[in-house]
């Protein structure tokens, strides 16, 4: 698979392709395969796949905690993340990442991050290396509303903003911070932290992948352009837990009415509409044809060798101490 | 023979290194102007794109610093107050520091954030005079703490160059010392070497930065009784066990002279390896500060709680007699 594109059967393939990844990394913790547990994207297909379908392979992201959607829609092979996710040698950080680190830095995919909004500063120190390279490169922050009320988010729009950097803020307003429902959360608005430090910020269909795709393309313009960020707070739905451990402990944050109707604004279900019937279902074989090969690949790579633990620790190879007897 | 201070071996290491190499800049708080003087004539040299202003959003600015290094860059950030680290942890230890090894060796992040005037100041009170190298030490981030100006010079030159995070702290003590060096004689140091400050037989003094030069001088005044080797680790991590155990292997005491707190300080980890590898011919001691402190303002308060030379030469002549007082 590659990065998604932004044809009508190409957006299609990057939704049905996440969704159907994230139902079957499931099913992998559920049989103990993936440790751990995953924060399932499922529900916010569109986000990815519409904003990765606005950018250039040589463009960079950062993601979340929830990052197998922008992973995928990036252009990482799903073998490898699907590897990853299952902890082997052959995943793309070779096992040293897992689910919330997921990384490909060949795809422009600067990592996964597992605290919320510490992906920002990073985006915008790429954006302005970026720049500063003479390329016209953009940047783009993946981040949830949970992130808007970290400090160091509001510190980084505005270093994005007056420093004019090529970066894409991109809000995935799910409604909830693991529990908290967003109207708890915050005050004020989201596209109003944007509009504060002069960013135009706007707010659309995250069920919708044409609808972010549209507003995406508008910031990717204006970003190479050289007039410096935009924010996109795209509204969705989580289908499924925050975490797989909510499949277990049953949380009693949403009520049965609310995630029903939630999910009825399905981008799998949007986007496929906008197929005939047969190109739907040539789409689907495809990614299922896709995801089987990833399935086996992942749990027919080796496991890493624990003797190698701390490889890595140090790019520069420096050996740290072992814990134990020495 | 030039005298070269300290702050002027940083500020001609930066130079240097930012004439050698494109990917080097400089990113901080009044760093143009050069409020510590160790950026200063920078700007006008290199220019406001390598030697960058930032607002005070240290977290922003230190996360931006790991995004322009995933980047191919290598910034250098400077800190003017040691505690500002303490606001940057998760930006250093959890970020810069783990992108190595959670992206399976994918990434690098040669950030060098430099502390200029570490340790107290003298009447800067609670929130300016910590002198944080244990803390960075303890979380594997390459820790400096150079005591000379030539060494200044050679391991703020070598952590820029090198592929990881590393931390250099510029002691506040320190800033005033000169030497009488040649400036072509400056060069790189490579990290993880110490350096015997001054051979001796009967005990080795580890002292590290700052306190290198009162070291000395306690071994001066006691040159009629004691023969005091003082080791200079200059790197704190990693530290240079081997350089220490030839030391050790000969004086066969140890005292450790460290403006850490004892808890958790280099000097209990200094004391833990002798205990595992070093044949002692008496219990070792450290001088440091107290458990948990928090640096008093008025000037007498400041002093009280700093390792003094007072208290490494009794600590010195309790070793030489076995581990009592003399």
């Amino acid at each position: 698979m590659a990065r998604a594109t932004d044809t009508r059967v190409g957006l299609y393939r990057t939704v049905r392709l996440i969704r159907r990844f994230e139902q079957r990394a499931v099913d992998l913790v559920d049989t103990g395969d993936i440790v751990g547990g995953i924060h399932p994207y499922t529900g916010q297909e569109a986000i990815a796949a519409g904003v990765c379908a606005a950018l250039r392979d040589d463009d960079v992201i950062t993601s979340t905690h929830r990052g197998h959607g922008h992973v995928l829609a990036k252009g990482a092979d799903p073998a490898r993340v699907l590897a990853e996710l299952a902890g082997r040698d052959t995943g793309l950080n070779r096992g040293r990442g897992g689910s919330m680190h997921a990384a490909d830095f060949a795809m422009g995919i600067l990592g996964a991050n597992a605290i919320v909004g510490a992906n920002a500063p990073i985006t915008v120190g790429a954006a302005w290396a970026a720049r500063h390279s003479g390329s016209d490169r953009v940047a783009v922050s993946f981040f949830g509303d949970g992130a808007v009320n970290q400090g160091v988010l509001l510190e980084s729009l505005n270093l994005a903003a007056l420093w004019r950097l090529p970066v894409l803020f991109v809000c995935e307003n799910n409604g909830y911070a693991t529990t908290l429902p967003v109207g708890e959360a915050v005050a004020g608005t989201i596209t109003g932290r944007g509009e504060a430090f002069g960013i135009p910020s706007v707010t659309v269909d995250g069920a919708d992948p044409v609808a972010v795709l549209t507003a995406a393309r508008t910031a990717v313009r204006r970003a190479r352009a050289g007039d410096g960020p935009s924010l996109i707070e795209c509204l969705a739905y989580r289908f499924d837990a925050h975490h797989t451990w909510e499949h277990r402990a049953r949380m009693r944050y949403r009520s049965d009415e609310e995630v029903h109707s939630g999910r009825l604004r399905d981008p799998v279900t949007i986007q496929g509409a906008r197929l005939a019937d047969a190109e739907r279902e040539r789409v689907d074989a495809e990614v299922e044809s896709t995801l089987d090969e990833a399935v086996a690949f992942a749990l027919a790579g080796p496991h890493p060798d624990p003797g190698g633990a701390l490889d890595h620790l140090y790019a520069s190879g420096l050996r740290p101490r072992q814990g134990g007897d020495h | 023979m030039p005298r070269l201070s300290y702050l002027k071996a940083l500020n001609r290491a930066l130079a240097d290194e930012l004439a050698r190499d494109p990917a080097v800049f400089v990113l901080g708080e009044d760093v143009r102007v050069g409020v510590s003087y160790v950026t200063a004539g920078l700007a006008g040299k290199f220019g406001p794109e390598r030697v960058v202003d930032a607002p005070l959003s240290e977290q922003a600015f230190t996360g931006f610093a790991t995004g322009a290094a995933l980047s191919g860059l290598r910034p250098v950030v400077e800190f003017q107050v040691p505690s500002l680290l303490f606001l940057v942890f998760e930006q250093i230890v959890n970020q810069a520091h783990k992108f190595s090894l959670m992206t399976g060796g994918q990434a690098c992040v040669p950030v060098t954030y430099l502390v200029t005037g570490s340790g107290s100041r003298t009447g800067w009170a609670g929130q300016h005079s910590d002198h944080p190298y244990s803390l960075f030490a303890h979380a594997g981030v390459k820790t400096v703490v150079p005591a000379t100006p030539a060494d200044a010079y050679g391991l703020l030159a070598t952590a820029i160059r090198d592929d990881d995070p590393v931390v250099v702290f510029a002691p506040a003590g320190a800033l005033g010392v000169r030497d009488d060096v040649e400036y072509a004689d400056l060069v790189a140091v490579p990290l993880g070497v110490g350096r015997v400050h001054r051979p001796g037989t009967q005990v080795t003094v580890v002292a590290i930065g700052h306190l290198v030069q009162d070291a000395l001088a306690v071994a001066d005044e006691l040159a009629a009784d004691v023969s005091v080797e003082v080791f200079d680790p200059r790197t704190v991590y990693p530290f240079d066990w081997d350089g220490l155990a030839a030391s050790v292997g000969k004086t066969g005491r140890l005292v450790v002279f460290d403006d850490s707190n004892r808890m958790c300080g280099i000097g209990a980890e200094v004391l833990a390896t002798a205990a595992e590898r070093f044949d002692l011919h008496a219990p070792p001691a450290r001088v440091c500060r107290p458990d948990g402190t928090v640096v008093p303002f008025a000037p007498a308060l400041d002093r009280a709680v700093r390792p003094d030379r007072d208290g490494l030469a009794t600590a010195i002549l309790k070793v030489l007699n076995n581990g009592r007082r003399p």
